[in-house]
């Protein structure tokens, strides 16, 4: 490199790393562990906690890949900065299942083939996980009728396919993802 | 060749590693963890055309954790590879906007994104070209298109058929280039052990990555083994052997510790390839009953400085409609852009769009009925070479799609039906796709234990390889699918082609199949318990798929549309998109009607929201992440049905099938234009079709 010196007379510029110690329950586990405060929850996840679930599609909240729940909610976790969240209670793909029986939503994607090559499916599943608590809890979507604002919201396709349209899939798998969570609803 | 009957169950059953995908423990080449990683961070070059004249990689070498910087001048060197664009930090020149041109290695992903941002490169500029015009001086012929195809075919006097048909249509159609971005961006997680290579890549095929790699390493490629176990999508930009398994390998000898290398989403538009613009000229001639007298397809699209790729876009041509006079043809232009490459249905995508499209403006022209027009067009023979079909199912497809769609009931007077503020119109395309096959191999082993095992390098990139594969074997075995296991996705396994034009399941499941039934003939033939090695059968497929066959081979469909368009916004909402098919057997209705679907999906995409420019003045793609380029969501997605019609083929393989993976997209983009010209009258030529592209017709 150093025949293609460029300035070579000028000092670099200091960069600071900083890091922080954070507790976080995980899939109900508690750790404590140092994290840059440059990283984000999905790193952390994947590459501190080894749960690579999660996946990155693009790491710009742009395609809902990372999509986990901290505490019960659906967030893109590229878009948390890991030292924000001390304290969070997360649950990512990996922690939904009771054992060796599938979350109902796992279940229904399994029998209505929603996932082809499965990249995006664990953020599909927990957004369909907190999308279905969303609409219980009354949040109301682009779709949601002006009368049908108070308490919870029935989720025809429709509305199905407005609140889970934040999660990309580029297979195309989305007839089938909502017929999945559909069977769910059920 | 001529095969027996095809017997095959086509069970729906459920794609084996479904519940590996639920519960987040498949691994894909970035979920690869190996001890003392090292994370790289790939720096693209910000011009369109020059060179790297000098780096200042003392600021990025500073920043703690940085372990390294690599670039032209200090890469390992390496040896010609077999594709042009893997000569990655080799010398100073930068042929196009986004090629890398240095790597940044760190202790952690986020202490190399900091280094990268502090590598000052300076750079030479050379002026750039990266505008097609159907004009362009450096325009010529090649010899070939994509898929080894001449670039010109001529049939009869197709000028003067055309000045003679009293009915024709001349229409120029054009489109900007579009991505694949496949959910998983290609990555690589790299590492050198005893001068043994391990890469875990995000490929379509790790046989075809690993000789790339060991012909850039000048190595055995014994000594190298490449992973694909599950693998994020790639729709052909993982069909060729992309820069980050090179990088990653580079940046593990020179670190001496494994590296993880993932393209961030931005830089993908600009390295693993995309679908070229075109700019296609499409001339008909009929007479008053609408039977085709000439035929004229002329495509004109782009290649890069750095290979020569041709978008096939008249192929389709050349297989779709009789006519005694018939020109297709393509020229290409050399421009400083990235390097075009396969996206599902490369040549048929495109095309189809512009040949289906005129079709409908014909029948219009007629006024006849673009089902019918389409009917009494149906050849007797492949009109290009004359060839019997092995079986041609476009008929049928229409008819049957016509029936369940409810295509008769329409009223064919463009803008006659309207909801409200929606404007409602219906449109049909027709589809096809050609029957590609390679030699695979693979093997079969019955141990004493009575488990059975497949081995084969296939991959599975979201088609359900692993499951299909499992029903053959089963089906040669007279046992059940779930009785079977099956290993695919690394070099270490018999080598078989990549997931690539539709062909994986033929090739892979053909090699299977012929392992299965030597495996079943020799335990039919064994009595007493097995040795304790078991009995194994390995099957080549070299002969079966060495001649080229007397009969066109080509999966059908049809597709159907209906769309509404919002008349005071321009937006276009497709209600229903309803395909059929005739794709031979179908080998697993639940993974098929995924794929059909999906390809249908796509096309709703390539139809209304993708497309891409390139700036003029940076030279760079416009819409280069996922926010920019609009890929559908669900939201765009709602009554998408996908049919098949039986079809019993002797003339393609031991399972009787067809690509599936690829046609659900060709076509679709036309049916829902013509939907959409249906609906407001307005006949667009220009992909996609965006509101603001529509709103002046609708004032
Ligand atoms: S990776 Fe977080 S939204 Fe795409
Ligand atoms: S299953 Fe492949 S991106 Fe959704």
């Amino acid at each position: 490199m150093d025949s293609l010196a460029l300035g070579a007379d000028l000092e670099p510029e200091p960069v600071v790393d900083e890091h922080s110690t954070v507790t976080l329950f995980v899939n109900g586990e508690e750790t404590t562990l140092t994290v840059d405060h440059r990283a984000t929850v999905l790193e952390t996840l994947r590459e501190s906690f080894g749960l690579t679930g999660a996946k990155k599609g693009c790491d710009h909240g742009q395609c809902g890949a990372c999509t986990v729940l901290v505490d019960e909610r659906r967030v893109n976790s590229c878009l948390l900065l890991t030292v924000t969240q001390d304290g969070a209670v997360i649950t990512t793909v990996e922690g939904l299942a009771d054992g060796e029986s599938l979350h109902p939503v796992q279940q229904a994607f399994v029998e209505r083939d929603a996932l082809q090559c499965g990249f995006c499916t664990p953020g599909q599943i927990c957004s369909a996980v907190g999308m279905l608590r969303e609409a219980a809890d009354g949040h109301p979507s682009h779709v949601t009728g002006p009368d049908d604002a108070t308490g919870p919201v029935a989720l025809d396709a429709a509305e199905i396919r407005e609140r889970m349209s934040g999660n990309l899939c580029r297979c195309g798998a989305y007839p089938r993802i909502v017929e999945a969570i559909e069977d769910v609803i059920e | 060749m001529t095969t027996q009957a095809p017997q095959f169950p086509g069970a729906p059953v459920v794609r084996r590693e479904a519940r590996d995908k639920v519960t987040g423990t498949a691994r894909y080449a970035a979920d690869r963890i190996p001890a003392g990683c090292l994370y790289a961070w790939t720096v693209p070059a910000t011009v369109a055309a020059g060179r790297v004249t000098a780096v200042r990689a003392v600021d990025a070498l500073a920043v703690p954790g940085v372990h390294s910087v690599l670039t032209h001048d200090n890469a390992p060197r390496l040896q010609e590879p077999d594709d042009p664009i893997l000569a990655v930090l080799q010398d100073e020149r930068v042929p196009h906007h986004g090629m890398p041109v240095a790597l940044v290695i760190a202790d952690s992903l986020e202490a190399a994104r900091t280094g990268a941002g502090e590598l000052h490169i300076e750079y030479e500029r050379d002026p750039h070209d990266v505008t097609l015009t159907e004009d362009h001086p450096g325009l010529y012929t090649p010899e070939e298109a994509n898929g080894g195809f001449p670039a010109v075919r001529n049939r009869g006097d197709v000028e003067k058929a055309l000045a003679a048909s009293p009915v024709q249509v001349d229409a120029t159609y054009r489109m900007d280039a579009l991505h694949n971005h496949p959910m998983e961006p290609h990555a690589a997680t790299a590492e050198w052990s005893d001068g043994h290579l391990t890469v875990h890549d995000s490929s379509q095929g790790s046989d075809k990555v690993r000789g790339s790699l060991a012909q850039a390493f000048g190595m055995s490629p014994d000594h190298i083994t490449v992973v694909s176990e599950h693998v994020g999508g790639g729709f052909g930009s993982k069909g060729t052997t992309r820069p980050q398994g090179v990088l990653a390998a580079m940046a593990a000898r020179h670190t001496g510790r494994p590296v993880k290398l993932v393209f961030p989403r931005a830089q993908l538009a600009e390295v693993v390839g995309h679908r070229a613009p075109t700019i296609q000229r499409v001339r008909l001639g009929a007479d008053l009953d609408g039977v085709l007298t000439a035929v004229s397809h002329e495509v004109v699209t782009q290649t890069s400085t750095v290979k020569e790729f041709v978008e096939q876009a008249a192929v389709p041509a050349r297989v779709m409609y009789a006519s005694p006079n018939s020109r297709t043809g393509h020229r290409v232009v050399a421009l400083d852009v990235p390097s075009p490459s396969w996206m599902r249905a490369p040549g048929e995508a495109s095309g189809m769009y512009a040949l289906e499209s005129a079709m409908d403006e014909l029948a219009s022209a007629l006024g006849l009925d673009p089902v019918e027009l389409r009917l009494r067009n149906e050849p007797a023979t492949e009109p290009d070479s004359g060839r019997p079909f092995s079986s041609r199912g476009l008929a049928a497809c229409l008819r049957d799609g016509a029936a369940r769609f409810g295509w008769h009931d329409r009223d064919p007077r463009p803008a006659a039906r309207q909801e409200g503020r929606w404007l409602i119109g219906t449109g049909v395309a027709s589809a096809t796709y050609p029957v590609l096959v390679s030699r695979s191999t693979a093997s079969a082993h019955a141990a004493p234990d009575g488990s059975l095992t497949i081995r084969v390098n296939a991959t599975d990139i979201g088609t359900g390889a692993r499951t299909v594969l499992a029903q053959i074997a089963a089906d040669a075995l007279g046992t059940d699918p779930a009785a079977v296991h099956v290993d695919i996705g690394s070099t270490d396994l018999p080598t078989a082609p990549l997931a690539g034009g539709s062909s994986g399941t033929a090739s892979w499941g053909w090699a299977v199949h012929k392992a299965a039934a030597d495996l079943a003939a020799r335990l039919a033939g064994h009595s007493g318990p097995l040795p304790a090695e078991g009995i194994t059968t390995t099957a080549d497929t070299e002969q079966e798929t060495a001649d080229e066959s007397p009969y066109a081979r080509h999966a059908f469909g049809a597709h159907f549309a209906e769309t509404a368009v919002d008349a005071v916004t321009g937006e276009v909402r497709v209600r229903r998109l309803l395909g059929v098919y005739a794709a031979g057997r179908i080998l697993n209705a639940r993974t098929a009607r995924s794929q059909f679907t999906g390809g249908m999906v796509m096309g709703i995409g390539m139809a209304l929201t993708e497309g891409c420019g390139i700036d003029p003045v940076f030279g760079d793609f416009t819409a280069k992440d996922l926010a920019s380029y609009h890929v559908p969501v669900c939201a765009d997605t709602a009554d998408i049905q996908a049919h098949w019609i039986e079809e019993d083929d002797r003339h393609l393989n031991p399972m009787g099938s067809k690509g599936i993976g690829e046609i659900g997209i060709v076509g679709t983009a036309a049916a829902i234009g013509n939907a959409v010209r249906h609906a407001t009258g307005a006949r667009l030529r220009e992909l996609p079709l965006t509101p603001d592209t529509l709103l002046p017709y609708l004032l």
